[in-house]
């Protein structure tokens, strides 16, 4: 099957979108788990040939890491924090999905005009990781609830961990461990302090930051 | 034998079309546990209003009057280029898709303008998110048109699904999966059926299609109810062209095969309209968007 990868890839874009159109937290959350299983998993489908102890163990803490324990912690989360259910965007839905059409274009060419300078190896997921990177920085800015700031973030992770399979080819496998372990921690402290956030004050929006004075 | 085929499929879909009607209404009732209308009612209910006179609202002008059979006639145009699976359309030439979205715009725009012409503020409302919704659809409809002229490089409908079989399948399966997954979404949102409108439905509130035929009447009723016929046959062709890839080279099996695909299309409708409940009228832009994103995606996939 030559074309899995391009399926592997397709449905990695679409759960952006999915994560750019779904209005429940909850929702968000399932769609986040499922990107993980997909993006950690597509180093089997990038590297051909026998696959190294290596590969295999990246994999298996990558999807570990962001298809189980990340959704597992933020659905805790969202369910002690009470009435987090809805994603209240600044942008609405329609707009982000818009949005993320023109960040799949921008990241479509800018991966195509920093391909065109190589001249050896072409980069071969690059616009992905590029598009995958935008969503996430755009789920940061726009959405109002602070679970979703997490969220964004983890997608900004997967962008990034995109990017590392797809411009190098062999990175030390602690490099690797180690922005694992970095999202991991990043993940659990954006949790808590959420979740002390929103004791402290019952209200996890962070457009009232805005009101706070020093 | 090639061209004779060609030349009788767009009659088969003027003949057929409303039984696909037919086809979704028994679906319908039979997972509701009912028995249903007999698949021929379409056609009565046709027959019926044509034989009726029509009636005209005393604000209107000659445009109410115009609307449906324009629609209908811009339809009837856009078949003749439009292939179902294997069979080419009678008429191609490069650029013929762009006919085809041009005759759909322009049988929306007329009808339109009919429904705001009979001075209903019921039908403005219907009119106004129609054009909403077409001003979403239309540019799902035209990216997945482009992103399957890349994959097939050819300008021509005919020439272009003439090249959809289980080869391309094989090499380009995200891209064409893609496509046929908006066109689905099209066939749904452009025929009001169910997650996007209630074909059913009179409830003042909800709907869109039907509350801008209100005022008409007669023949002119039967025309629409034969055009939305002919439209659910023709984006539904442009949907079975990909997700029937037979390429047999016999024109006759490759259009018993597409026949056969509408059949399916008509069930799966049915299904869909009876296990899912219509979406609230603020979520549906959602839907067609994200149909429209689907196809951008495909776009994108095909340019890789």
């Amino acid at each position: 099957m030559e074309s899995l990868p391009g399926i592997v890839q397709t449905l990695g874009v679409l759960t952006n979108f999915a994560l750019l159109g779904t209005t429940r937290i909850g929702g968000c959350i399932r769609v986040l788990a499922l990107q993980g299983l997909i993006i950690g998993s597509l180093p089997v489908f990038l590297r051909s040939g026998d696959l190294e102890l290596r590969v295999w163990l990246l994999v298996g803490a990558n999807v570990l890491l962001k298809a189980v324990i990340f959704p597992w912690l933020l659905l805790r989360l969202r369910a002690r924090t009470g009435f987090m259910r809805e994603v209240e965007p600044f942008v609405g839905f329609v707009g982000s999905i818009l949005f993320g059409l023109a960040a799949l274009a921008f990241a479509t060419w800018l991966a195509g005009s920093i391909n065109a300078a190589l001249i050896g190896r072409r980069f071969v997921v690059l616009d992905v990781a590029i598009f995958l990177i935008l969503t996430g920085l755009f789920l940061i800015v726009t959405r109002r609830k602070a679970v979703m700031q997490v969220l964004g973030y983890v997608v900004l992770e997967n962008g990034i961990f995109v990017f590392g399979i797809s411009t190098v080819v062999a990175t030390p496998l602690l490099v690797e461990l180690g922005v694992l372990l970095d999202a991991f921690v990043g993940v659990f402290v954006m949790g808590i302090a959420a979740f002390n956030i929103n004791r402290e004050f019952a209200d996890v929006d962070i457009d009232k930051l805005d009101a706070l004075r020093g | 034998m090639k061209l004779l085929v060609s030349w009788l499929l767009p009659l088969i879909a003027m003949l057929a079309a409303p039984l696909l009607i037919g086809l979704i209404n028994r679906t319908k009732a039979l997972v509701g546990g009912r028995r249903g209308a007999p698949l021929l009612q379409p056609y009565r209910d046709i027959r019926k209003l044509l034989a009726r006179g029509a009636v005209y609202s005393d604000t209107g002008t000659w445009v109410p009057q115009l609307g449906p059979v324009a629609n209908l006639a811009g339809l009837v145009l856009a078949l003749l280029v439009v292939p179902l699976a294997g069979v080419r359309a009678p008429i191609a030439f490069p650029g013929d898709l762009v006919v085809v979205a041009g005759l759909l715009g322009l049988g929306r725009f007329l009808t339109l303008l009919a429904a705001l012409d009979t001075g209903s503020s019921f039908e403005g409302m219907g009119a106004s998110r129609e054009a909403y919704f077409g001003a979403l659809s239309e540019p799902a409809l035209f990216l997945a048109l482009a992103a399957l002229v890349r994959v097939t490089g050819e300008l021509s409908l005919s020439g272009a699904y003439a090249r959809v079989d289980t080869e391309l399948w094989a090499n380009a399966f995200p891209v064409l999966a893609l496509i046929a997954v908006t066109f689905l979404a099209l066939e749904l949102i452009e025929n009001s059926r169910m997650p996007v409108d209630d074909p059913t439905t009179h409830l003042e509130l909800t709907m869109i299609h039907e509350v801008m035929v209100l005022d008409h009447s007669g023949p002119d009723l039967g025309f629409i109810h034969y055009g939305a016929a002919l439209k659910l046959w023709l984006i539904g062709a442009l949907l079975i062209g990909i997700a029937v890839p037979v390429r047999s080279g016999n024109s006759w099996l490759d259009l018993l095969a597409g026949l056969a695909g509408l059949t399916l299309l008509a069930v799966l409708i049915g299904a869909i309209e009876s296990l899912f409940a219509r979406m609230r009228l603020a979520q549906t832009p959602q839907f067609i968007v994200a149909a429209g994103a689907f196809a951008a995606v495909a776009l994108v996939m095909a340019l890789r």
